[in-house]
């Protein structure tokens, strides 16, 4: 595993809000074609650690390298231009517009010919074919009508809006934040489902999650996160669940991974 | 895979296969679940998916009582072609305000604007010898640079916009009573030097109906602005901006951009307002459309849109302004008095916003 190039890659990032510090010196690293989880307590840093991999803070010291290569994001326009797809634990989806708007937001695709570039006219039907496609790839057509506002659909589902989009848009990195958070039993499988998928499809997934069953169940490593940096990296197979909230709330010391 | 959006009963197995089935033939089949709904559901769902429905319902039906109440006086095509010349500038201010509110934003300096690119018009092309279409161009200049402002304050000092707007309410007006040393300019005077300030004013009729250039550009605007919200990439981007501006900007949209020419294009639209207006009442006066500011809130509040951002539609709007119009039309011919007309729009006013709360809750 570690002779191979991480996908993305963290050293030392620093991040202040005022006299709080959320991110104190913390490393990350994401290997091809895994499931990384990220868990911690809360308070621990882990969204603002995701934020700085997704442009969406920028840190105030520290390395970001993309398969090696240094990389500053500005912002989330631009880590998603290199690939890197975000959801967030606050879902990005705007409720009162469609499923296919929103799998499109701020990337819509205009009629050729004159029609797209003089009149600026977005080709709607195009979008609804490749939202469709992309939703029934990963088996999400239970979400019928395309146009339907988002806020019509259920917690899961709108869950699932918003891990297509990043699935079907990010070439690299898929991220997502706390994704079972706010849902039931039923739905949080379905979303575990989708992870896999989304694995399978060859894209890298980061997965901040609190759920330890959930954790154990998709991952094939464990980042622990622990005041602000990184207190350890684990396999389901080497760790117990018990040892994982140990080191995450510090009953147990590790080495520093 | 058997998910569904209502949170009901569990539909029997049938209606299950019926759904696998128009799923593979048609993809997009609206509102699949509808027969396991209850009537109340089924209606909050149709005003929820059409934003306009209600307002073009209380249209219809406004237009249907004055027929019988007021007398044979009110459906005429030239009464209902008046009631469109009165709501023309209206309409107009009231598009400008659409944009804003669905931003989550509000207005109150849409009728200080027009009014001091009214001024900035005709001195320019009457006092100043300016010829009419450079007047014509730097009075649209005049909004847009207005609309600047606000929108600077918005989005840079970050500043709510009820306050800002308020400010430069004030503002704007104090420098049209300067720039204008609160005289009226002549319908005369522009009429000999600048006739284009008025082309708004010219009609035709059709049918008996008196039809103005200015109601055709309104009706024209209103066409245009509904395919830049509806066709383009800008108009989902004001629509996402205003229906959770922080989920926009996470998904890459920039929304402090989105607000800025939001406020710039409203400033160039009550620029385009000003035109008509001149068209309208032929002179120039520093004191005219004092009240347009309201007004044109109240045609977007009637009209559906959502004072809470994200949600409403530019027909609505003109809806609105014609709703107000022919209520105010229909009881002035029914002989009531104009305090009961202010007194109506406020009704309409406290409905709409009631309607609105009532179709916002329980989404699903
Ligand atoms: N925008 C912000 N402004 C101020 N403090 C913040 C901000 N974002 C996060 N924090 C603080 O940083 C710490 C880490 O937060 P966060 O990254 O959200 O942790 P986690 O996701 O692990 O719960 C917390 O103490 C939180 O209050
Ligand atoms: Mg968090």
């Amino acid at each position: 595993m570690s002779q191979q190039t991480p996908v993305l890659q963290a050293k030392g990032l620093i991040k202040r809000f005022g006299r709080v510090t959320a991110l104190d010196g913390a490393d990350f690293e994401l290997y091809p074609g895994e499931v990384l989880a990220v868990i911690g307590d809360n308070g621990a840093g882990k969204s603002s650690l995701i934020k700085a991999l997704s442009g969406a803070l920028v840190p105030d010291a520290g390395e970001i390298r993309m398969n090696g290569e240094l990389v500053q994001f500005k912002n989330p326009m631009h880590a998603r231009s290199l690939g890197i797809e975000t959801v967030y634990q606050t879902l990005a989806v705007s409720p009162a517009l469609g499923i296919a708007d929103n799998l499109f937001l701020g990337r819509e695709l205009r009629k050729p010919g004159i029609l797209g570039s003089v009149f600026r006219m977005l080709d709607k039907a195009e979008m609804r074919r490749q939202a469709t496609e992309q939703l029934s790839q990963l088996g999400l057509l239970t979400i019928q009508n395309i146009n339907q506002a988002v806020e019509t659909l259920s917690g899961g589902q709108r869950q699932g809006v918003a891990v297509a989009r990043s699935a079907a848009f990010g070439s690299q990195v898929v991220i997502l934040d706390e994704p079972t958070a706010a849902l039931g039993v039923k739905e949080s499988r379905r979303v575990l489902n989708l992870i896999r998928d989304v694995r399978d499809r060859g894209l890298p997934v980061v997965l901040i999650s609190h759920n330890m069953p959930h954790v154990f169940e998709v991952a094939d490593r464990i980042h622990i996160h622990r005041l602000g940096k990184r207190a350890a990296v684990i396999t389901p197979d080497s760790h117990s669940m018990a040892d994982a909230v140990g080191i995450m709330t510090g009953a147990v010391e590790v080495d520093a991974a | 895979m058997t998910e569904h959006t209502n949170q009901g009963s569990q539909p029997p197995s049938s209606q299950a296969d019926h759904e696998r089935v128009t799923e593979s033939v048609g993809g997009s089949i609206a509102m699949r679940s509808d027969e396991v709904l209850d009537w109340p559901r089924r209606i909050h769902r149709f005003f929820h998916a059409n934003p306009t429905a209600a307002p073009a319902i209380v249209l219809i039906a406004a237009v249907l009582a004055f027929s019988l109440i007021a007398g044979e006086r009110f459906l005429t095509p030239f009464n209902l072609s008046l009631v469109l010349q009165q709501v023309t500038i209206i309409g107009a201010l009231g598009v400008a305000q659409t944009l804003i509110i669905m931003t989550m934003g509000i207005d109150l300096s849409v009728g200080a604007i027009m009014v001091l690119s009214s001024v900035v018009m005709g001195r320019l092309a009457v006092d100043f010898g300016l010829p009419p279409s450079m007047a014509l161009v730097l009075g649209l200049v005049c909004g847009a640079a207005c609309g600047a402002i606000n929108g600077t304050l918005v989005t840079r000092i970050k500043l709510p916009p009820f306050i800002v707007t308020l400010g430069t309410w004030n503002i704007f007006f104090s420098l049209n009573l300067w720039y204008s040393n609160s005289q009226t300019i002549r319908s005369q005077d522009i009429e000999s030097i600048a006739p284009l300030l008025q082309w708004a004013g010219n009609s035709f009729t059709l049918f008996g109906a008196r039809i103005t250039f200015g109601s055709l550009m309104m009706i024209a605007l209103v066409g245009l602005v509904w395919y830049a919200l509806n066709w383009t990439a800008w108009g989902r981007h004001v629509y996402a901006t205003g229906d959770d501006k922080d989920a926009a900007e996470l998904a890459g949209i920039r929304t402090q951009r989105v607000l800025m020419s939001v406020y710039i294009v409203a400033g160039v639209i009550c620029g385009l307002a000003a035109w008509l207006m001149i068209g309208r009442i032929g002179s120039v006066s520093p004191q005219v459309g004092t009240m347009s500011n309201l007004d044109s809130i109240t045609a977007v509040v009637i009209g559906g849109t959502s004072l809470f951002g994200g949600r409403g539609s530019i027909v609505g709007t003109l809806i609105g302004a014609l709703v107000v119009g022919i209520f105010r039309n229909g009881l002035a011919l029914a002989g009531v008095d104009v305090l009961w007309q202010e007194f109506t729009v406020g009704l309409l006013i406290l409905v709409a916003v009631g309607i609105d709360q009532w179709i916002r809750r329980a989404s699903a």
